[in-house]
């Protein structure tokens, strides 16, 4: 079967512990997660986590299955990059001596549409957000000027489909209650 | 014994009463309608012990020998009965030695409450004296579990706990409370869980996939059942009657669905797995429709995945969602709960006989039986054999026993050879393999059905895993009937020594003691049987006896249990010999 990314994406209640049963399912199967984004989402009180794996897609429906049935798991998704509008952040912190003698680099921090976010004496710091190659290409053209830290964030996205939580919500609270 | 039942009569709080946290723990058992749990004490559960002694004539606390007892205590009684089962450890070392049970209760869709005492909250993560993180140990085998840390959450949490620990596919829950939890005071109200926004515990049914299904079984020419748990679980043993009749279909058995139809059935076509019978497993990849019902297709059940029913339709009558195509590829998924949708199919079904197909399951079954069975029960092989202990059993219940068997050879062959015409009659460890099951199993199996004969099926290994536990029968006085089939060995695995390993006995050899002078040591009343024509007689001297009652049966040393699929065989490559 063949690899590739996918990106499951689970709506759960905002539970301590929670974090540990959806790792586990994964170690159990000794699969890597590639990034891990877990945060709020558009509905109230209820988290959302982004988590990329490489697998084939058997394997990530079998995931999937298993994520939804832990208790707290409202749904769980997962997508190909095609199905999803995604993004990643990277910040670059470079030596400051480096960067104001090279004035080319000042052209590509605009030319890759990057952000000064911060200039003291000795560092830099740059952020980029976009796709992983987007991101890696600053970092190839920054290294040589002294490189000091790098960091990316875990992938964010949103699905070009609709993703019906808070139907699936309202559902519950007219079906379940007193049932 | 003496089991005692809660009181009927529903307390009725107008207002709220203060309680501690410990009494609420007590409160909600009650409002559960629990009466009879089983653990051991300690210092992090000492208030909820405190509290179990004021409510002594509401609830019956069963002090275990060791904790994993409980858990297996739990276990029977809960399978029994179909009630939750509850058990309750100190922190530390107590509740590190539940986790056994509760894997146990997970994988064999056991409903547990376990409550475990915890360091007070101020020293969480400190590494304090009997601190562990159950919570995080247990994660893995648990349905669901919480720690409680302040007082007013105990009734809530509990109300979710039980719901959770027996709703849709039922499962293990584990509450651990902190210390300062149980002390600290709150104003108790109860309410019962009805139901969990994250939380389906039956999915939703669809018509369509039935009327698919029942058109595929209407059509079939081959048809045959694989049953499981799921049925008995569901509480639809009659209901599958009337499909497996109505349509008649030749029904076969994993080892947990055994007991939902009897086994005298006329369509019932015997076991399916490793150690199941020579038809309904070479027949699984002959027939044309094969219809999965409350059963996951565990590995001891299909052998090589890449040989499993191929040329059948598989149709899979499921609760879980994550059990669809996990392991077989279902051409018609129907799921939900089966009480549901088993009474939809039979609206749908049409009366028919398959009677030339049905004859193949007969006529294999004559080849076992002139090769294995016949041998086995008829004394033909010399020296004592298992399944002439198991059938002497069937002999004297009629049938009617509950059978707890534990883990190896004598397990295989009480599965085989025991006969059972009610549900909810075979208590095994069937996806854990838990050796030391049965032994405590027995003990909360007959607690929860006190009328009824219930025998434990005990291999010399496993029994001297939980052989504390007859301190525990005898203080309750509990009768249960214990069999121990001693062949002197790990029996199953020198089998496969033997088989696989060229006969290297490695570390499966067992020098045992005086087992009936340890019975008679905890006051049990004890025999030992070496010879066949004193088996009868001391089998019914067992059950006739109105205590508690041991009998070691000292059997052949190296006899093996066949048919077996050799691992990664083929269901249909099952070995005669
Ligand atoms: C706790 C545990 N440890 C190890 C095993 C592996 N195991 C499976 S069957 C078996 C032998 C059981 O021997 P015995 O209880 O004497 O029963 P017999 O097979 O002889 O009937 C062993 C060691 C197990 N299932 N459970």
């Amino acid at each position: 079967m063949e690899k590739k990314n996918y990106t499951v994406s689970i709506y759960t209640e905002n539970n301590i512990g929670l974090l540990s049963r959806i790792a586990a399912i994964f170690l159990k199967r000794h699969i890597n997660i590639e990034s891990i984004t877990a945060s709020k989402s558009e509905v109230n009180e209820v988290m959302r986590f982004i988590i990329v794996v490489k697998v084939s897609e058997e394997q990530v429906k079998k995931i999937v299955g298993q994520i939804e049935k832990q208790i707290e798991v409202i749904r769980a998704y997962y997508h190909t990059d095609e199905e999803l509008i995604f993004q990643e952040t990277a910040l670059y912190k470079v030596n400051s001596a480096e960067f104001v003698e090279d004035l080319t680099i000042q052209d590509f921090i605009k030319e890759t549409n990057a952000r000064i976010v911060t200039v003291t004496s000795k560092f830099f710091v740059i952020e980029k957000t976009g796709k992983r190659h987007e991101i890696d290409n600053l970092y190839d053209k920054l290294k040589p000027y002294g490189l000091m830290q790098f960091v990316r964030s875990g992938k964010i996205a949103v699905s070009k489909n609709e993703m019906p939580i808070s139907s699936i919500l309202e559902d519950f609270n007219t079906i379940n209650i007193n049932s | 014994m003496e089991v005692k039942t809660a009181s009927k009569e529903k307390i009725i709080k107008q207002a709220p009463t203060t309680v501690s946290g410990a009494e609420a723990v007590i409160k909600c058992l009650l409002e559960e309608g629990i009466d009879t749990i089983y653990g051991y004490p300690g210092g992090a559960i000492m208030p909820v012990y405190d509290e179990l002694y004021k409510y002594q004539d509401k609830i019956h606390h069963v002090l275990t020998r060791h904790e994993q007892g409980a858990t297996h205590a739990a276990q029977g009684y809960a399978r029994v009965t179909g009630k939750v089962g509850v058990c309750i450890a100190t922190s530390g070392p107590g509740a590190t030695n539940l986790v056994t049970g509760i894997a146990d209760a997970q994988i064999d869709s056991t409903p547990l409450v376990c409550i475990t005492g915890q360091v007070g909250s101020h020293l969480l993560g400190s590494d304090a004296f009997q601190e562990t993180d159950i919570v995080g140990i247990s994660t893995p085998v648990t349905k669901w579990n919480y720690q409680v840390t302040k007082a007013e959450e105990i009734p809530e949490v509990l109300a979710k706990a039980f719901y959770i620990a027996r709703s849709g596919r039922p499962g293990p829950v584990l509450i651990d409370i902190t210390k300062d939890a149980q002390f600290a005071t709150l104003d108790f109200t109860y309410k019962k869980c009805a139901g969990i926004r994250s939380y389906k515990p039956f999915p939703k049914v669809n018509l369509s996939e039935i009327e698919r299904a029942a058109e595929l079984i209407n059509s079939a020419k081959k048809p045959m059942i694989v049953f499981g748990q799921g049925v008995i679980l569901g509480g639809a043993e009659d209901l599958f009657q009337q499909v497996v009749e109505k349509a008649g279909i030749p029904a076969a058995w994993t080892i947990l669905g055994l007991s939902a139809l009897a086994t005298d059935h006329p369509l019932n076509v015997g076991m399916v797995g490793m150690h199941g019978n020579y038809g309904p497993n070479v027949l699984t990849n002959e027939c044309d429709v094969l219809i999965a019902i409350g059963m996951r297709f565990d590995d001891r059940v299909t052998g090589n995945l890449k040989h499993y029913a191929k040329q059948a339709k598989v149709i899979h009558f499921e609760i879980d969602p994550a059990e669809i195509d996990k392991n077989v590829k279902a051409d018609v998924a129907v799921l939900g709960d089966v009480k549901e949708t088993l009474q939809l199919l039979l609206g749908f079904l049409k009366p028919k006989h398959h009677d030339a197909w049905h004859q193949e399951f007969k006529d294999m079954y004559k080849i076992e039986y002139d090769k294995i069975i016949n041998n086995e029960l008829n004394g033909k092989k010399g020296k004592l054999g298992m399944a002439e202990v198991i059938d002497e059993i069937n002999t004297t219940s009629k049938g009617d026993a509950i059978i707890v068997s534990d883990v190896g050879q004598h397990q295989m062959v009480a599965c085989r050879y025991a006969k059972f015409n009610q549900t909810r009659s075979n208590v095994t460890s069937g996806g854990l393999g838990t050796m030391g099951f049965a032994l405590p199993a027995a003990i909360g199996a007959k607690m929860g059905m006190p009328d009824r004969q219930v025998v434990a099926i005990i291999g010399d290994g496993g029994y001297q895993m939980t052989i504390q536990e007859l301190g525990t029968i005898f203080q309750t006085k509990v009768p249960v009937k214990i069999v121990v089939l001693n062949n002197g060995f790990l029996g199953m695995v020198r089998q496969w020594q033997q088989l696989f390993f060229d006969k290297r006995y490695a570390s499966t050899e067992l020098i045992n003691p005086d087992f009936v002078a340890i019975a008679k040591g905890y006051h049990i009343k004890a025999k030992k049987v070496t010879e066949r024509n004193k088996l009868q007689e001391a089998i019914k001297e067992m059950m006739d006896s109105p205590e508690a009652y041991f009998l070691e049966v000292k059997v052949e040393q190296e006899e093996n249990v066949f048919p077996m699929i050799p691992t990664g065989a083929a269901v249909s490559d099952i070995r005669l010999e």
